[in-house]
């Protein structure tokens, strides 16, 4: 008896300190007011583009408070870890980012998101965001987050001197250029391809299925009637492991790999669209190279005309402590002002499509181009087409496949990734 | 009463770190191993899972993924090991010959292991970096220095030894501790039975041999331990150095993809299951070794 007596009291310390922690985050009396706005946006360009929109929450919102709950590390992993043990507990921010489309139906289906429809009424958004991108975040009639930005994951990335040096008038158009030009720069003794850590390797995966199945094809593997053991896809995996004999020593992340093209050691290298901040920015946050002359991009090979698209976009989570400060905020993020003050710093283009383009220079006046007349089709390795445990058993299998580089293998395992999803 | 006298108050005062160990290791062991052995292969359904026994256990094995880690994990523990071992022994052996200033090398040896293995990690990525030639870096560019070329190599990428680089941190973090116990068991041998040996005409390698080593067996084995278990259950380092790559994939970075990335508890459960088990088969037997010396002494 004196036990459980005592345990009881552990536990209830323990809930004591529970409870204080959250307190402490939400700032004790004044708890109602502050916004818990969960990112995790902490590197140079993002947390400024945040910054941005913060001060224009500010400036409308004066009865609410901004309070910056992000936790750093690339893509969000940790964070994303740290988010879901909150969400277990009952103890949601008032919003969090996340990728739109499948990442977020975990969530979705275990009930922790508000639907987003009122919103979308409200501020007409279905008119100023692309039909096509709200087809691909609708789930059952319901829309979920509110995209604040568009990344693009469908890019080559090139040297135009080292293309020069072997031989190469222009950008490969399809997947046989492609493996043609990787040949050539192989004989002029550079590295054709440069690749980084596993993930980037999902990355070249999505462009490379993408450019061999075209848009249709690519766009129905993520649907009931999919079927990834026909010959098709046998023959993209083929394409993907050509391709893949042509890669340099794999890189420690995607930055060492981009910058293997900037330095001129390598030709090509397939990223999204993150790194042209990256070759561009001034050597704090960036390698401060010139814009096609140092590097220079393209669609990668046969997809020019779709756009493999992903996004960053905000939730409203089910018990949110200050649900009226999270649709505040997610007013901001879906605001014309809001997309045009945060883009232009993180280095994306806005959702909407009347954004003020003249804010839009260089690559992205290039992306917002494309971003309004291209087919869209959403990226793997960003949670747009497959849920976390699909994307995690391709991401397994092609880290599988990347040391016995079996095709039939690959497929197989494909194939039961997306049986097994329960997507 | 007077008997109760005598163990309530003892009783009393060890009860609450009973309890908390009962709630927060064992129980939560417990809760574990019994997830482990339900099918709650996602985290939305919020129903508890149905009982499947050992399923989870035995259909881990036909996973490719789980045997290159458990693989991974074998390589790791041998090298490392037998390297920090190996190499704290003979640090010292050559503090315990009576080195100059011995109480400094004592202090650098032992450094590295106030340091995290996320923070040795960082800096090993970089020197274990795997470009070699005219972009290696590290120590690969070390060796390009020297005219050691044919010396780099891919170190933690390599398919087949990778994860014998990937112990070379570990081994330099925990060497100069392992050191420290060798040491304090060299000084733990009576000089008498040195002098003994050598009256008896042994040489000085004798004296080592059938000596000095025989006694240090229990230090080997604390040593042996102490390295095996963190070795079995190494994450950040490997995080650190690689992050979750499949070609440094060991059962504990396996677990975190499990439990975070494809949101199957039951699997991470199975996972974390087995590292404990192979952590208790190291230990075990350490433990009825030595409750049965405690006997005999």
């Amino acid at each position: 008896m004196a036990a459980v007596a005592v345990s009881v009291a552990g536990l209830l310390t323990l809930s004591a300190c529970g409870g204080g922690d959250k307190q402490d985050t939400a700032g004790g009396p004044a708890a109602h007011k502050k916004v818990e706005v969960f990112s995790w946006w902490t590197g140079p360009g993002e947390a400024d583009g945040l910054k941005a929109m913060r001060d224009i929450f500010a400036k409308e919102n004066s009865n609410f408070e901004f309070f910056d709950a992000a936790v750093a590390g690339g893509s969000g992993d940790q964070a994303r870890a740290l988010l879901s043990s909150k969400l277990q507990a009952n103890q949601p921010p008032d919003t969090f980012q996340g990728h739109a489309g499948a990442e977020l139906q975990g969530y979705i289906k275990s009930g922790k998101l508000e639907s987003l429809n009122f919103l979308y009424d409200e501020l007409k958004l279905k008119d100023v965001l692309p039909q096509q991108l709200i087809d691909q975040i609708t789930v059952e009639g319901q829309v979920y987050s509110v995209p604040v930005n568009i990344h693009r994951s469908n890019v080559l990335w090139f040297n135009p001197s080292v293309l020069k040096g072997a031989g190469i008038s222009g950008a490969p158009k399809t997947v046989e250029e492609f493996v043609a030009d990787l040949e050539k720069v192989k004989k002029s003794g550079k590295i054709p391809l440069s690749i980084g850590s596993q993930w980037t390797l999902v990355h070249l995966l999505e462009s490379v299925l993408l450019g061999s199945l075209g848009t249709d094809a690519y766009n129905a593997l993520w649907t009931a009637s999919s079927d990834w053991s026909n010959a098709n896809v046998t023959k993209a995996l083929d394409n993907f492991k050509t391709i893949l004999s042509y890669a340099g020593t794999p890189q420690d992340d995607w930055q060492p790999a981009a910058k293997q093209v900037a330095d001129g050691e390598a030709a090509f290298n397939i990223m999204g669209d993150w790194a042209y901040g990256y070759f561009h920015n001034p050597p704090e946050g960036g390698l401060g190279k010139e814009s096609k002359k140092d590097f220079d991009w393209a669609a990668s090979p046969g997809t020019d005309g779709t756009f493999m698209w992903l996004s960053d976009s905000f939730t409203l989570p089910k018990g949110a402590p200050n649900r009226d400060g999270a649709i505040a905020w997610l007013k901001v993020a879906a605001s014309k002002e809001g997309q045009d003050a945060f883009n232009p710093l993180k280095g994306s283009i806005p959702a909407r499509k009347d954004a003020d383009q003249s804010l839009y220079k260089d690559y992205l006046s290039w992306s917002l181009e494309q971003w309004a007349g291209d087919k869209l089709a959403g990226s793997i390795q960003h949670g747009v087409v497959a849920n976390d445990t699909w994307r995690t058993a391709i991401t397994d299998a092609v880290g599988l496949f990347q040391q016995d580089k079996d095709v039939a293998k690959l497929q197989q395992a494909l194939v039961a990734a997306a049986k097994n999803s329960g997507q | 009463m007077t008997r109760v006298r005598r163990w309530l108050p003892g009783l009393l005062l060890v009860s609450p770190s009973i309890i908390l160990i009962a709630v927060f290791v064992y129980g939560l062991l417990g809760w574990n191993l019994k997830l482990a052995m339900t099918d709650k292969h996602n985290e939305i359904a919020e129903i508890p899972g149905r009982f499947v026994g050992l399923e989870n256990f035995t259909g881990i094995w036909s996973e490719e993924r789980w045997g290159l880690s458990v693989r991974h994990s074998i390589v790791f523990t041998v090298v490392f090991v037998a390297g920090a071992l190996v190499l704290g022994w003979l640090l010292a052996f050559l503090m315990e010959k009576g080195i100059r200033a011995e109480s400094g090398f004592r202090a650098v040896y032992l450094f590295p292991m106030a340091i995290s293995f996320i923070a040795t990690g960082v800096v090993w990525r970089w020197l274990m970096n795997s470009a070699t030639g005219e972009h290696a870096v590290g120590l690969n560019r070390l060796f390009h220095y020297m005219g050691l070329d044919f010396l780099q190599w891919q170190w933690f990428r390599d398919p087949d030894w990778g994860m014998a680089a990937m112990a070379i941190p570990a081994v330099w973090q925990m060497s100069g501790y392992i050191m420290a116990l060798f040491l304090a068991g060299f000084r733990g041998v009576p000089e008498e039975l040195r002098e003994a040996a050598r009256v008896d005409g042994c040489g000085e390698w004798g004296v080592y041999r059938h000596v000095v080593l025989p006694m240090l067996r229990p230090v080997t084995l604390s040593a042996l331990i102490i390295l095996g278990h963190i070795s079995l259950k190494v994450f950040d380092l490997v995080v650190a150095v690689s992050g979750k790559q499949i070609i440094t994939d060991v059962p504990a970075t396996f677990m975190w993809t499990a439990v975070y990335d494809s949101h199957d508890p039951a699997k991470g459960a199975t996972i974390a299951s087995y590292i404990v088990l192979s952590v208790v088969i190291f230990v075990v037997p350490y433990l009825i070794w030595n409750a049965r010396k405690g006997n005999r002494s």
